[in-house]
């Protein structure tokens, strides 16, 4: 047999290319008489736009055009952007126009397009664009923006609330009445964003020869863009092909989202008959790129005595900014993850969904996953301290046991199937978390630190994700004359490693090399059809269909072979992109031999009734998501002079099925888990009272860097999914998701002798000081 | 957010700079860049006219003279990191200098491009200041020398005008064996501080402190001398009560605040930073044991 | 009336010679006008590195300085620090074996501050390894496969010389 890669921990195809400086992003492509946009913004909250006068700008030499709402094309002034996902429960479904039409309702809201030869020129001409602003009341805090009397975030709506739904099974005041302790908190979960390392970019070019407008975007959804244009355009789906490739600084989340640009850029191009770039900064990116994770939950739990849990209730705030491009799914989300992988027997969470005069928020890595494990295990921790029992132990006492699956929640997902765990060893996973990050010892580390006045606290969490979502992904997979596999899918990769994991899927179906798979993605040229990039689905669809695909292939190649070689179809074996004759050897041809029988001659009948080519294209739809999971440990000291928080020690066990590549997905972890601690203590969206953006820069929101984390410890389950043919489930943000959670138990851990408790996150050394003092004039 | 027109000059003499400063309106220096570069990338600064120093001769050296440190305007901070001299006659200056940015920024930074950008949570204007620093700057008029203490104006102005430019930098030198401590607080490594303080001491044999210097950075519009802190240090010890009494007197400072610090929470760090910092100085002191 | 320049500069041992105006960015220069666009722009306001490139061999951020500035020059940038076509740098060949990367871009930057790095401090601690990348940002690694690449490298480089 040949190499075994699925499980292996291979260096990747990609790297080569991306360590020498050949990569090819967005804005490393040049094109003839490309021309150079920038967006002109709005820099209030709320207003509305009573004038725009672009004479002076387009006096400007170099500079071809401006578009506002009044150039758009009918449809696009007809019709708002496309929301992807509606729901029933949205009340205002609002989404933006391409351009604002006569109100703006974030700062940053596009006001108008303008195309000049360098981008230089473009941030001249575009500060001559001379828009009048007459300055509306806006809403800034999302509770405040629900209240009665608050400013409307856009005109003429009766109020802000967006959307309003209910989460509920069992008989949860019940629970309550009958409950030993009842534990209650009050947590805000503050904005932040992806934040990508490349910011969006677009460039649009109209191919006379093909007709066809091609589309290069920095995205995480080729094939979203190109249905959102269709729709809201009304352009044919072959007259318009749109690549994510090859490289993909980051996505994260708002990559995935249809924005405004990718709709004014081509349409620039179009009336210009010129390729058109527009390349996103920085600043634009912290203003004009969704965010996400702004809830305010109110929430508590009723345990019997043992620490059962009886039920979970309570109300939730979610933020969704000025706009909904994806509809409800964030807040959604968090109410489907908040009992998480503890048998919660009765549950009620009130959620309203509120617009404000901000970006608007779209899921970012977590999707809504964070806040809510946060309040249930906040709620865990509470009720462990109430019935003074040890913060593991009481986890271990809910959770679902591995003989319960598959396990099913009582709760009703947004496609109206029951939400039912399909696989997982939750008391296992707790276990090997303990195991790796010496949980057990850790009262002795706290104790001997403490004798020298330094405060160590442990903090633990647990989560359950619903990953590897449909509809579907597919993949082609050919071989081709000369004995080479192409696979051919939509998944559009920004760093995750796709087209090695996916090659090793199908390198491993021919015994070859992966450098004998040449793999493209992230085209809707190359496949007709596919979705994207998010909700850690491409291991489970893409890595289904090429393992389908690559099988049916395999089938036809060996249905050739025993036609060609003469021999019974169970004798023939494939291994280093050959075939044989079991027991005889010489009797061989290679794969390029069998592509080459299946490809025809002219006048001539196909031989034995087979199928022209070796090729085969599956589309793999799951029938429902797959549940991965994990536990974080979280070690941490705080300096309680300056409410410094250093985390000292992460820990994660990790079950995420069946590993392709381990490498990658260890990779995928350490990212997600920083990603978390940046959301726990660093990565704060400042916005004053009125909704103007405050931290537009890298110096005021801070991402982590090298120095700010510690080293972290992953150790994987792997529990199969019974669900895809692979076993696997999605790993990319699992990461994220407890980080908050377990950081913050780690800080009131550290600071029980003061009885600190932290309800919000970011916590700053600043917040944190001002607990630290508050908890001591109370005990003084 | 690419920089808005402006005409270039790169002059190769400080006579020459002086001369375009004088001759043009609305110019601005361009020394490391690591400031103003980001400043001209988002068009909060659009000047007329760049005049770009790095080809200036003769304003990057450090050399000791008359006991004294003399550091030239265009010297990059990496040269200061790395500088012996530095380390044996100002080690607070190198101890100050590891906290400034990164070895990227440091590469390009300059002293006198951080004197004149005066941040009022830049390291180099607080160690500046702690040491008595002399500022030469020179304009059409000739040079003169401004006293750290007189050089800033307000926030992140210095006392120069429009068509003088700051150099070089004398510093003063303690005496061998003095301590010297400097500890900031920032919330990542590189950052600004959000306070940090700069503490020299000099320490008679029998463990008596003789002299000290007591400053911070981060709190006021610039870099506060702290003399009552200072006062309340000579003659002691080194206790950490002592210690601790001096530093509180550093709560009283009229301190800025911003969405990120408010005033309180910089005059509570200003304490607890100036006093990590005795506990260093006194530590590296030589008398001390 | 626009300021205009011409800057002769070397690249990877290339000659280049250009007019361009003086505002323009060394990073747009480089990618744009030599075309050389594996050194990445993630902020352009000196804060990501992603951008840093070595000036006679000395680290800098390109974002923070004008094309007209490097007029007489010698410039490496990612795509001159393999020995070769075909041969990566052991620093290179430690990123791919650790996992340092992941979308890339971040990668020029942190190749390019690691290499002056591991010549000022050839055999670094983990800790030093963090503080010396503390100016370059990444999302996807959490910085932990370049924290090992890096001192994967340092022994690499050092090979021979350590017993
Ligand atoms: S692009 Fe230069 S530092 Fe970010
Ligand atoms: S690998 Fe993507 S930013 Fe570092």
């Amino acid at each position: 047999m040949g190499m075994k890669f699925i499980g292996a921990r291979v260096p990747r195809l990609e790297d080569p290319a991306l360590l020498t400086g050949r990569g090819r992003y967005v804005d490393d492509l040049h094109f003839p008489g490309m021309l150079h946009a920038a967006m002109v913004r709005s820099p209030h909250p709320h207003a509305r736009v009573t004038s725009i006068d672009a004479r002076q700008a387009l006096a400007v030499p170099g500079v071809h055009l401006v578009m506002t709402y009044a150039d758009l094309p009918a449809p696009a002034q007809q019709a708002r952007i496309p929301m992807l996902v509606p729901n029933p429960s949205i009340k205002h479904p609002l989404m933006p126009y391409a351009l604002a039409k006569d109100e703006v309702c974030y700062a940053g809201d596009g006001v108008a397009i303008l195309v000049a030869d360098s981008r230089y020129l473009a941030e001249d001409a575009a500060a001559l664009v001379d828009v009048a602003y007459e300055v509306l009341p806006s809403a800034g805090d999302c509770r405040e923006a629900l209240k009665p009397g608050a400013p409307p975030t856009h005109a003429g709506i009766a109020s802000n609330l967006a959307a309003q739904f209910t989460l509920a099974y069992g008989d949860v005041d019940g629970a309550f009445a009958r409950a030993a302790k009842v534990v209650a908190a009050s947590l805000w979960h503050h904005r932040g964003g992806g934040h990508a390392m490349e910011c969006r970019a677009v460039i649009a070019n109209w191919d006379p020869l093909q007709k066809q407008m091609i589309l290069w975007s920095a995205t995480q959804s080729p094939f979203l863009i190109r249905r959102s244009l269709t729709e809201l355009l009304g352009w044919d789906e072959d007259n318009l092909r749109v690549i994510a490739t090859p490289d993909v600084g980051g996505g994260f989340g708002p990559k995935t989202i249809f924005h405004p640009e990718e709709v004014l850029v081509p349409l620039c191009a179009e009336r210009l008959g010129k390729p058109v770039k527009w390349v996103e900064d920085r600043r634009e990116n912290f203003v004009a790129t969704t965010q996400e994770r702004d809830q305010y939950w109110d929430i508590e739990m009723a345990v019997d005595a043992a620490g059962k849990i009886l039920g979970v209730r309570g109300a939730m705030i979610h933020d969704t900014g000025a706009y909904m491009p994806w509809g409800i799914i964030s807040p959604y989300i968090s109410s489907m993850t908040t009992p998480g992988p503890y048998v919660v027997p009765t549950y009620r969470l009130e959620t309203r969904v509120a617009m404000t005069n901000k970006v608007g928020t779209t899921p970012v890595r977590g999707a809504g996953r964070p806040q809510a494990v946060f309040a249930m295990e906040r709620l865990l921790d509470k009720a462990a301290d109430a019935l003074g029992m040890e913060r593991a132990e009481i986890r271990r006492r809910n959770f679902i046991q591995p003989a319960q699956m598959p396990y099913n929640v009582g709760i009703i997902s947004r496609d109206g199937k029951p939400v039912i765990y399909d696989s997982g060893d939750y008391p296992g996973c707790q276990e090997k978390a303990e195991a790796i990050s010496d949980y057990a010892g850790f009262r002795a580390r706290q104790k001997e630190a403490r004798a020298r006045g330094r405060y160590l606290g442990i903090g633990i969490a647990n989560y359950v994700e619903a990953t590897g979502l449909g509809p579907f992904e597919g993949a082609t997979v050919r071989i081709g004359p000369s004995g080479r596999i192409f696979l051919l899918t939509g998944a559009s990769p920004q760093g995750q490693g796709h087209k090695t994991a996916l090659a090793q899927i199908c390198a491993e179906k021919f015994g070859v090399g992966l450098e004998d798979v040449t793999v493209q993605l992230a085209d809707t040229g190359i496949i007709a059809s596919g979705v994207g990039t998010f909700a850690s689905r491409i291991a489970v669809n893409a890595g289904s269909s090429v393992h389908l695909a690559a099988q049916d292939v395999r089938k036809k190649v060996i249905k050739v072979a025993s036609h060609l070689l003469e021999a019974a179809e169970e004798d023939i074996e494939i291994d280093g992109g050959k075939v044989f004759v079991r027991g005889v050897p010489g009797m061989t041809k290679t794969l390029g031999d069998i592509a080459r029988s299946v490809a025809g001659m002219p006048g001539f009948a196909l031989p034995g009734g087979m199928e022209p080519g070796l090729e085969a294209t599956q589309y793999f739809s799951p029938a429902q998501a797959a549940y991965c999971n994990g536990t974080a440990v979280a070690e941490v000291e705080v300096d309680i002079e300056t409410g410094r928080i250093d985390v000292l020690r992460y820990a994660m066990g990790h079950d995420s099925g069946n590993l392709i590549n381990p490498m990658i997905v260890d990779g995928q972890v350490h990212g997600a888990v920083v990603h978390g601690i940046g959301n726990a203590l660093y990565e704060w969206m400042v916005y004053d009272a009125d909704a103007n953006p405050v931290s537009t820069t890298f110096a005021e929101y801070l991402l982590p860097t090298a120095a700010e984390v510690p080293r972290i410890a992953v150790t994987h389950q792997e529990t199969p999914s019974p669900l895809n043919p692979l076993g696997v489930k999605g790993a990319g943000e699992g990461g994220t998701i407890p980080a908050a959670a377990c950081i913050v138990a780690a800080i009131e851990d550290a600071l029980a002798p003061f009885g600190v408790k932290v309800e919000d996150t970011p916590i700053t050394p600043v917040k944190l000081l001002q607990l630290i003092r508050k908890a001591q004039a109370n005990a003084a | 957010m690419k920089p808005p027109p402006f005409k270039y000059h790169d002059p190769r003499t400080v006579a020459e700079t002086v001369e375009l400063l004088a001759r043009n309106e609305n110019a601005k220096i361009l020394a490391g860049g690591q400031s103003l570069m980001p400043m001209l990338n988002m068009r909060y600064v659009q000047p007329d006219h760049v005049i770009d120093i790095n080809r200036v001769e003769g304003l990057s050296y450090i050399r000791e003279a008359g006991g004294r440190l003399e550091i030239g305007a265009m010297t990059r901070q990496r040269e200061i990191e790395y500088a012996d001299l530095v380390a044996r006659r100002a080690p607070i200056v190198r101890e100050a200098i590891l906290n400034v940015g990164h070895r990227q920024t440091r590469n390009r930074g300059t002293l006198g491009g951080s004197l004149s950008h005066l941040d009022p949570a830049a390291e180099l204007p607080l160690v500046s200041a702690a040491l008595e620093a002399t500022v030469h700057v020179q304009g059409p008029k000739g040079k003169r020398d401004i006293a750290m203490a007189e050089f800033p104006a307000g926030y992140m102005s210095p006392s120069i005008e429009l068509d003088e430019m700051v150099i070089g930098v004398t510093l003063p030198v303690w005496p061998d064996g003095h301590g010297y401590g400097f500890v900031e607080f920032s919330r990542r490594h590189g950052d600004f501080a959000i306070v940090a303080a700069a503490v020299l001491l000099d320490v008679e044999a029998g463990g008596k402190i003789k002299r000290a210097s007591v400053t911070v950075g981060g709190v006021g519009p610039s870099p506060v001398r702290c003399r009552d802190a200072e006062k309340a240090l000579t003659g002691e010890k080194g206790a950490e009560a002592a210690f601790r009494a001096a530093a509180e007197t550093c709560r009283t400072i009229d301190a800025m605040e911003d969405v990120y610090a408010p005033a309180w929470y910089r005059q509570h760090l200003a304490t607890v930073m100036t006093r990590r910092a005795m506990v260093a100085a006194f530590g590296r002191a030589a008398n001390a044991r | 009336m626009k300021d205009m320049r011409k800057v002769s500069v070397t690249v990877n041992g290339k000659s280049y010679a250009r007019e361009v105006e003086t505002r323009l960015l060394l990073s747009d220069f480089i990618r744009h006008e030599l075309e050389l666009t594996g050194t990445h722009v993630g902020c352009e306001h000196g804060v990501c590195g992603a951008c840093t490139i070595l000036l006679e061999g000395r680290t800098a951020r390109s974002c923070l300085m004008l094309a007209v500035q490097v007029d007489g020059a010698n410039i490496t940038t990612v795509e001159g620090i393999a020995p070769s076509e075909k041969e990566l740098h052991p620093l290179q060949q430690a990123f791919m074996d650790n996992h340092g990367l992941q979308c890339g871009y971040c990668t020029p930057g942190m190749l390019t501050t690691l290499i002056e790095f591991l010549q000022d401090n050839p055999d670094p601690t983990e800790h030093e390894v963090r503080v010396a990348i503390s100016g370059n940002l990444c999302r996807c690694t959490g910085y932990q496969g370049i924290v090992d690449a890096a001192l994967d490298a340092a022994k690499r480089l050092q090979g021979g010389k350590r017993a």
